[in-house]
């Protein structure tokens, strides 16, 4: 039975399939838990949260196509929060220049690593305190205000499909467009791949490296704006958890540690698994306690399905 | 001379010896010693850990211990909680540490080697039902430790806390183990390039799994003694030990790359990160300013010491 779908389904395909998959596996068996999630109020509820963690899911997914991991996305993510509940809100001017000027601290950081050949883990995990710092510094004790656009934006509810899932379709298609499918976004992959013959036909990857990490710098700002949106107020250790969820979000959308195998729409359909897994066990009834050990059980339970699928492609 | 200075983990001692007499500076030398010797105890426990994540990173990249947080936590509170505060039950609660740091090892190499998941993902997420567990067990308690684990924890002879000779003795033990045994010179070589190491006749995945289980275990150990520390395992209690247990091990002077590694840099950083924050704390720094600094701080210290070590 089994060989005989090998035979329909070429491993390579079911490989692609299986993000997809699993995200409708869990998202049919929330809809059969609790059907009250199929409308789309409960549709909304259940994946708003789920934007946020995509954005910061894209973000590392850039710094890892260029096989290099970002431990500091979750506390940026918070910091960038925290200067949209102020500074964005009170004097747009400052907070525009703020979060423009991080988003060119992350291209620093690109450059420095590569320029001294420094472990990016290291760099990045004292980066999380600087950030986590500057929170703490730009917004003390947890408040502010979502600026009204952004709350306006978070809240929108167009007819028939809800925004989260539009918002969704739209990160991971424009990403897609760009990284997978233009020229630019080829050369930028390659700096993973094979960066000594991309050095050999002449690209920067100092360049390479600096873009990855800017625009890494870029959809984490756009993250922590977002998540404001949802929860009009900030605080410095809002989103420090995104950092491990961004990473196994990648991972679990069919993304490789080297090698610039990567892919955004896999990016955000593992994102919103990880953001669903949690509603899951609640809509199960069981223990809450057991909410982020769910997560770590679909993780698994979603690589080991992988490793079997591998295994299937290696026979043939 | 040049030799001697370009010992990797001589930027850590000068670190934590030039932090520590800014800070005597600042304060005029009153309470030095006292700081000193807090830095002893908590650098202990840093030390403790930080030995268990040395030898995995030391495995090659790729290879680091996300879990060793929750293991700390899970290792805590089962044992607190099992021991009940009785004196009697020490040993059990020891053992049962123990067991659990082997426990959570265990479980962490059969994803890595059976599902072959990338190490950092397979411990990370094995960390997330680990912590689940201690959530679930704990229930909130918090279960005071038995009196001589809290006495040991705290102890000093002449100004020392025997913690901290405990765990020097532990670390000279684990440097023979690294320089002096063919298990540490499989570690090294595993490091330095597997294919040869396997081709050279060393059993790879054996001291793969070897060097996981320690890891763990040390930080199932790591718990047991902080929760006796500090008077009760908490939920949170292994959260800084994430990043710190490796900032330990890449400011004592081991390249992250693996294959080089050493156990005196460890004392030396840990000692320098503790004896850093309270630094910035002697001199008033308010929480944001004194996180930004240690960070800025430690990227320094790596910027600093990559380029003095560039050998290959």
């Amino acid at each position: 039975m089994a060989s005989q779908i090998g035979n329909l389904i070429s491993p390579r395909l079911l490989r692609a399939l299986l993000p997809p998959l699993s995200l409708a596996a869990l998202l049919v068996t929330i809809f059969w838990l609790q059907p009250r999630t199929q409308s789309y109020f409960g549709l909304n509820l259940l994946l708003n949260l789920a934007i946020p963690i995509a954005l910061a899911t894209i973000a590392q997914m850039f710094i890892l196509c260029v096989n290099e991991l970002d431990l500091s996305i979750g506390a940026f993510v918070s910091l960038c929060a925290c200067i949209t509940a102020t500074w964005l809100n009170d004097t747009p001017l400052l907070g525009v220049l703020a979060l423009a000027g991080l988003v060119g601290v992350y291209a620093l950081l690109g450059a420095l690593i590569h320029l001294r050949n420094l472990p990016s883990i290291v760099v990045t995990l004292g980066m999380s305190f600087v950030w986590l710092g500057l929170a703490v510094l730009v917004l003390p004790t947890p408040g502010g205000a979502a600026p009204g656009w952004i709350r306006s934006l978070m809240t929108l509810k167009p007819p028939l499909v809800p925004f989260p899932i539009i918002a969704a379709v739209a990160i991971a298609g424009v990403v897609h467009v760009g990284l997978m499918r233009s020229a630019f976004g080829t050369v930028l992959r390659g700096a993973g791949g094979n960066p000594a013959s991309l050095a050999r036909a002449g690209w920067s990857i100092l360049r390479i490296k600096m873009t990855m990490f800017a625009l890494a710098g870029f959809f984490g700002a756009l993250s922590g704006m977002a998540l404001v949106g949802l929860t009009t107020s900030a605080d410095a250790n809002i989103a420090l958890r995104y950092t491990l969820l961004s990473i196994a979000g990648v991972i679990l959308g069919g993304g490789e540690f080297v090698g610039g195998r990567v892919s955004p729409i896999g990016a955000v359909i593992g994102a919103v698994t990880l953001a669903l897994a949690g509603s899951f066990l609640s809509f199960l009834r069981l223990n809450p306690d057991w909410q982020i050990g769910a997560q770590g059980a679909i993780l698994i339970l979603v690589l080991a399905l992988r490793v079997l699928i591998s295994r299937g492609e290696a026979r043939r | 001379m040049s030799g001697r200075l370009r010992q990797p983990w001589l930027w850590a001692w000068v670190g934590a010896a030039a932090v520590w007499l800014a800070t005597a500076a600042f304060t005029g030398g009153t309470g030095s010693a006292q700081v000193l010797s807090a830095a002893l105890t908590f650098g202990a426990f840093y030390v403790i850990v930080a030995l268990g994540q040395m030898f995995v990173i030391t495995l090659g990249p790729g290879n680091v211990d996300l879990s060793i947080p929750a293991c700390m936590t899970l290792a805590g509170t089962v044992s607190m909680k099992v021991m009940g505060g009785a004196a009697a039950m020490l040993p059990v609660g020891l053992v049962l540490a123990l067991l659990i740091g082997l426990g959570v090892g265990t479980v962490n190499f059969a994803l890595i080697r059976l599902l072959r998941i990338p190490p950092i993902i397979a411990t990370l997420s094995s960390s997330f039902i680990f912590q689940s567990a201690a959530i679930w067990y704990n229930r909130g308690l918090r279960v005071k430790p038995p009196e001589p684990l809290a006495d040991f924890t705290t102890a000093r002879i002449a100004g020392v806390p025997v913690i901290a000779l405990a765990v020097a003795a532990l670390a000279v033990a684990m440097h023979l183990l690294l320089t002096r045994t063919l298990y540490g010179r499989a570690v090294l070589a595993i490091g330095q390039n597997q294919r040869a190491a396997h081709l050279a006749g060393i059993r790879v995945e054996r001291t793969r799994a070897l060097t996981y289980l320690m890891c763990a275990t040390l930080a199932g150990l790591c718990g047991f003694l902080l929760a006796g520390f500090s008077g009760g395992a908490a939920l949170n209690m292994g959260e800084e030990y994430l990043l710190s247990s490796i900032a330990v091990v890449v400011i004592g002077g081991t390249s992250v790359a693996g294959g080089y590694s050493n156990v005196p840099g460890l004392w030396g950083a840990a000692l320098f990160l503790f004896l850093l924050v309270t630094m910035l704390n002697t001199f008033g720094a308010g929480a944001g300013v004194r996180l930004v600094l240690t960070g800025l701080i430690i990227i320094g210290v790596i910027v600093a010491a990559s380029g003095g070590r560039r050998r290959i």
